[in-house]
């Protein structure tokens, strides 16, 4: 009770520049393609899971690419690997590839081991 | 008889229906406001979507000013003009008057003014800059900061001066998309240490080659595309720039700081064009540029008889459709002075 009951919310703002954008960076190197998405959503319009709970792999290749790591963390474990994402792609990127890379990413960083 | 024809700027579209018309046979008169021909052109040093230098372009435009028959009046603007029963008469800031036959308005357009937009910070942080003084900066080849250090971090604002009805410009001026891809790929091809990010509403890639140039500055140079309008711009204690814009694709604010700043002008029916506007009479549309008689049949004709349209005082165009539209402004004239024979 010493806050009285109060609390701080934590802010919303991506802060691009003391985000860690290593597993983004990791992904990038060993799968060039993560570079093409145009975030159309049509992998996550086909996603079985994305069809049954709230993951979404456009938002999470943004969160990647920001380096929003603790939500990455979490929202990469609904991940199934079925590639049916890979089939609608419409710029060619290894959808597939890039979940399996960043949990291969967390599993090599302490700090995000999954 | 021989015909004469009043061309009204000496820009892409002017040069291309004076070269057109005098390959006919027809006399012309070029009236350039500025001391050289080139107009918009000469501000760029490379052009989409190959890249290819403008002076390539210029040379040939600039060539046709020799052709016989042209006669290219520059340092030289129109102040009147009048419709008589069967030629116009037309007075030039000299006083000297011309008569003729048909008139052809090719004014162009001007890059929008980035200062209006004062969050942006143009003018007022040095190293908040415009497409045009990127093109500047290529052509002297070098691109530094106003300290004379290499910018590592460059961001890349679309949009300015167009879509926002906050400037009175609810159109879309539809090349800088692509100016900003190429000027991205150009900033990474020049500084390989730089890394660019470029900031959209929409990626308008609507023309040929245009999506195949996007991709190129994705897969091959690691631009960074940011769907998001940027709020506005401030500069940290050490002389960065924080920008402020949301991530729309993550649906959350985001921050950001760069060493340079590039605003993507849009384009806006030019002075000149608005003063013959108004002293001929000639009706505008809402976007200020002037209005086609029909959109689809008459892109060149205006609504006074005998004066026609030829390229980016209509609307925003890219270079070849500049041409096309010089062009068949040509056939147009050729077709009217044939009836009034």
């Amino acid at each position: 009770m010493d806050k009285f009951g109060f609390t701080i919310s934590e802010g919303r703002q991506i802060d691009y520049e003391s985000n860690d954008r290593r597993i983004a960076e990791y992904i990038f190197d060993r799968e060039p393609s993560f570079r093409l998405c145009i975030e159309c959503g049509g992998c996550s319009a086909t996603c079985t899971t994305g069809n049954f709970t709230d993951f979404s792999l456009r938002e999470l290749n943004i969160l990647i690419k920001r380096g929003e790591n603790e939500q990455v963390r979490e929202k990469l474990k609904k991940c199934m690997l079925c590639g049916k994402c890979n089939l609608v792609c419409p710029r060619g990127v290894n959808t597939r590839n890039i979940v399996v890379l960043a949990k291969k990413a967390f599993q090599k960083s302490d700090e995000y081991a999954i | 008889m021989g015909k004469h024809v009043v061309v009204i700027g000496g820009g892409v579209a002017g040069l291309e229906v004076a070269g057109q018309l005098s390959k006919v046979g027809i006399q012309v008169s070029l009236i350039e406001k500025d001391s050289k021909t080139g107009g918009n052109l000469n501000k760029w040093y490379k052009l989409f979507p190959d890249r290819r230098k403008s002076s390539e372009v210029k040379e040939y435009l600039n060539g046709i000013t020799a052709n016989d028959g042209i006669n290219l009046m520059t340092n030289t603007s129109i102040e009147m003009f009048n419709r008589h029963r069967d030629h116009f008469s037309i007075i030039t800031s000299g006083g000297r008057e011309l008569i003729a036959d048909a008139i052809i308005v090719a004014t162009g357009f001007d890059l929008f003014k980035s200062a209006r937009k004062e969050e942006y910070g143009y003018g007022i942080y040095d190293n908040v800059i415009t497409s045009a003084d990127l093109e500047e900066m290529f052509s002297r080849g070098e691109i530094s900061l106003i300290n004379n250090t290499i910018p590592e971090k460059i961001g890349i604002i679309h949009c300015v001066g167009s879509r926002d009805e906050k400037v009175g410009n609810f159109y879309c001026s539809k090349l800088c998309c692509v100016t900003a891809v190429k000027q991205a790929i150009e900033i990474r091809e020049f500084l390989p240490e730089s890394k660019v990010f470029c900031f959209y509403m929409d990626m308008r890639m609507g023309g040929v080659f245009y999506e195949e140039l996007y991709r190129e500055a994705q897969e091959q140079w690691g631009v960074s595309f940011i769907r998001g309008k940027v709020s506005e711009v401030s500069e940290t204690i050490d002389n960065q720039l924080l920008i402020k814009v949301e991530d729309t694709l993550a649906g959350r604010p985001l921050k950001m700081k760069f060493d340079l700043l590039v605003l993507m002008a849009g384009m806006e029916m030019s002075e000149g064009g608005r003063k013959i506007a108004g002293i001929g009479g000639l009706r505008t549309g809402e976007n200020r540029f002037f209005a086609a008689n029909d959109n689809h049949f008459g892109s060149n004709i205006s609504n006074i008889e005998g004066v026609f349209y030829a390229g980016t005082c209509t609307a925003p165009m890219n270079i070849t459709e500049t041409i096309s539209h010089a062009r068949a402004a040509v056939i147009e004239v050729i077709d009217y002075l044939k009836d009034s024979n």
